[in-house]
């Protein structure tokens, strides 16, 4: 029964503060609306600087078909290397594409005469700082020039056809994400960071806040019961969290038109138990310190690494195997697992039953862990 | 003479004043050291930063799982799937039977890639929900399929140089492995340094304030804005200790070597430190208790730093809106400045911008927080 005094006391406590129920609102505002549109790993216009040393009709119809595709920016024409290269380092452009003298000459003796030229008369020289761009943007390229010559490689084709040699061609197909959208991809996990951050801060600063103010020597002398107390702050969180996920379900299908391929209970039943998970952590943070400023700075080391090894920005199956056995321990990544499961593949509960169990699991161990390091006596 | 006894007077009390503001910059440190897990954490998590950045956190491809269907196996089809085996970006993970295992084996994220043999065709199905994971893994799969049908051609070719093309000659500047530590590093050290001054310094301003024992530090004979600046010296020393930690762990550990200047780099660093500590005077002149300021700098300034500062997505794929947005925050400057001058190596001219826009926000925000600052509680 004096649970029921503690939670309206909790809420009470939430509703007065000045600064909780502006972040309330604000972190998932901005959570929903800006960050899907900036987390947006995405490469397109790779800007392209030409070095045309062949001023030929094909190497610029070429550099045409540069400016043409959607892909690519022609972002400048440049006289030589050196000057393509300052481009370059000034940040203006990502990829070199030298086109050197012969070019188109090589070109039609190779279509006539079938010799193959001494060397390649085209180099890409890529800014190879950001990874992932530089390689899909030197794969692009390269396709775009395989397709210049198109007439050629239809020759190829027919004369592999005529030797019977390769079957067919290779078809490519993107399941669950046709268009390939990053937002798609993002938004679930950002779900996710979101109720991290809300429902594993505030808990965090919740006990150790009364801890400063003193207020905690009055609940250690009255008759609360250690579980209850724990409780108390729980609750609140978790039916914020459930708030706030509401909120952020409804806003996606408002803005990104993306609704769950799966069913919206089991979205339901795995965020209830992570809420538990995650409030738990902030709740024993905050029995461990003494001060609001070491239990924020615990909470964000944690948290932080939690949130980089959960698969929501880079690939957890391109971790080394024991950056995997970290990640294994870590709840963010089956919640992540599980959201994006459910709201693109349209997973069952029958193919998530390992992150089910694995929740439960640090649902108990953490609340257990809780109620334990609450200690009534100073 | 009276000038002279003057001057040696004016030289006695700013003796005495510099003794004086030492002995708040050495109040400031204890404060610091007496705090053994919050100091741990200061100087633990550049570290674990930097060598999760640096080992675990990677956009790079290796062992994705694959499935192969290939209901008639002929020999063009099981060299290719030899071939599969062979690389370093794909392991083998099942051989279904039928196409609905390939779609549970997609449901239950066993797979990223399924490669099906139909006749003569050959289909590849990526798991699309990481699009550019989708893009790689299909363009390599591509390309084995391809090393298997030239090396077909030219196994029953006699004419090999008929048919065989040149390809072009790539080059990757600055990063030739394409490792990711190239692109984090930088990042790491905005995210870290922003972290360490900003959120550190108004914590501890707005704590003096709460205690009550700001009180005390105004009526002393100290001006009030030495009272402050006493306050953000141990955090500049802190973060000039980062600094060092993060630089000498990505060339030793990480093998990312500084490539430019380190004097420039070092004149960058020191201007962003500046800029973040005003952004820490400025944050604790606008709050007043030390839950607000850990959340409107926690939220409100790691947010922005994380996401819109070009330190995990690239600033040139966001809409127009949040690039202009992103021109506020400041770690984004402090970080395409040490990509360029640390990875990239370039001379002091190409980063003349960065820093100037540096230097006028930190004027910007030393303004507006002494604007704020309010002498009297």
């Amino acid at each position: 029964m004096i649970l029921k005094y503690l939670i309206e006391k909790e809420f009470r406590q939430i509703a007065r503060n000045a600064f909780v129920p502006r972040i309330l609102v604000a972190m998932p505002l901005a959570m929903m609306l800006v960050f899907p549109w900036a987390a947006d790993q995405e490469v397109r216009d790779v800007r392209v600087a030409v070095v045309d040393g062949d001023h030929s009709t094909t190497s610029q119809r070429l550099v045409g078909r540069i400016a043409a595709s959607p892909y690519f920016e022609l972002a400048t024409v440049a006289q030589n290397y050196p000057q393509a290269l300052q481009s370059v380092e000034s940040g203006d452009s990502d990829i070199i594409l030298q086109i050197a003298h012969g070019f188109e000459r090589s070109m039609v003796e190779q279509k006539f005469s079938q010799i193959r030229p001494e060397k390649s008369h085209i180099s890409i020289t890529a800014n190879a700082v950001n990874g992932t761009k530089s390689m899909l943007g030197t794969a692009w390229l390269t396709a775009l020039l395989a397709n210049a010559n198109g007439e050629n490689s239809a020759d190829v084709e027919k004369n592999m056809a005529s030797q019977g040699v390769v079957s067919g061609l290779v078809s490519t197909k993107y399941r669950f994400n046709p268009r390939l959208d990053y937002k798609v991809f993002m938004v679930p996990a950002l779900m996710v960071m979101l109720l991290t951050m809300l429902c594993g801060f505030l808990p965090a600063l919740s006990i150790v806040a009364e801890k400063e103010s003193g207020t905690i020597e009055q609940i250690n002398v009255s008759p609360v019961r250690r579980r209850d107390f724990v409780l108390s702050k729980l609750v609140p969180y978790w039916s914020i969290g459930f708030v706030v996920l509401g909120f952020c379900m409804t806003a996606t299908w408002l803005v990104y038109g993306l609704v769950p391929a799966g069913n919206v209970l089991s979205i339901m039943l795995f965020s209830g138990i992570y809420l538990l998970v995650v409030s738990g952590m902030g709740l024993v943070v905050s029995n461990h310190s003494d001060t609001l400023q070491q239990a924020m700075f615990v909470m964000f080391f944690f948290i932080m690494i939690l949130l980089l090894m959960s698969g929501l920005f880079t690939p957890v199956s391109s971790m080394p195997g024991w950056a995997q056995a970290i990640a294994a321990i870590n709840p963010l990544k089956y919640f992540i697992e599980v959201m994006r499961a459910i709201y693109l593949k349209g997973s069952g509960l029958r193919e998530l039953l390992p992150q089910l169990g694995a929740l439960i699991a640090f649902a108990a161990a953490f609340n257990a862990w809780a109620i334990g390091s609450y200690r009534k006596n100073s | 003479m009276y000038s002279w006894l003057g001057g040696l007077l004016e030289k006695m009390i700013n003796c005495l004043k510099m003794k004086q503001f030492a002995a708040f910059v050495t109040k400031e440190f204890r404060h610091i050291l007496r705090d053994r897990r919050t100091l741990l954490i200061l100087l633990g998590m550049p570290v674990a930063q930097i060598l999760l950045f640096g080992f675990a956190l990677t956009n790079e491809l290796k062992n994705t799982r694959l499935a192969i269907l290939d209901p008639a196996p002929t020999l063009v089809s099981s060299r290719i799937a030899e071939r599969f085996e062979a690389s370093p970006y794909f392991t083998v993970a099942a051989r279904p039977t039928s196409p609905q295992q390939i779609d549970e084996a997609f449901k239950s994220g066993l797979i990223g890639l399924a490669v099906v043999f139909q006749d003569a065709d050959i289909q590849l199905i990526a798991d699309g929900t990481n699009p550019n994971q989708a893009m790689m893994l299909t363009s390599y799969a591509t390309g084995i399929i391809e090393a298997e049908k030239n090396a077909e051609i030219i196994r029953n070719s006699q004419n090999i140089s008929a048919i065989y093309q040149n390809g072009p000659v790539v080059r990757m500047l600055y990063n030739p492995q394409g490792r990711s530590a190239y692109n984090f590093v930088p990042g790491v050290m905005g995210l870290i340094l922003m972290l360490i001054c900003a959120m550190m310094t108004a914590i501890a301003i707005v704590r003096e304030k709460e205690t009550g024992t700001m009180e005390v530090l105004l009526v002393s004979p100290m001006r009030p804005i030495y009272i402050i600046l006493a306050k953000t010296v141990p955090y500049f020393v802190l973060s000039i200790a980062n600094l060092a930690t993060i630089l000498l762990l990505s060339v030793f550990v990480l093998q990312v070597p500084v490539s430019g200047n380190i004097l420039i780099l070092s004149a960058v660093s020191g201007i962003f430190v500046l800029t973040a500590l005003s952004l820490g005077l400025l944050i604790s002149t606008l709050v007043s208790t030390q839950m607000a300021a850990m959340l409107a700098s926690g939220m409100g300034l790691m947010m922005p730093t994380m996401l819109l500062s070009g330190l995990i997505y690239p600033i040139e794929s966001m809409p127009m809106l949040l690039q202009w947005l992103s021109t506020a925050v400041p770690a984004r400057w402090y970080i395409e400045a040490v990509r360029k001058v640390m990875i990239m190596g370039v001379d002091v001219r190409f980063v003349v911008r960065e820093m100037t826009i540096l230097g006028i926000m930190t004027i910007g925000l030393v303004a507006l927080a002494l604007r704020n600052f309010k002498e009297r509680l």
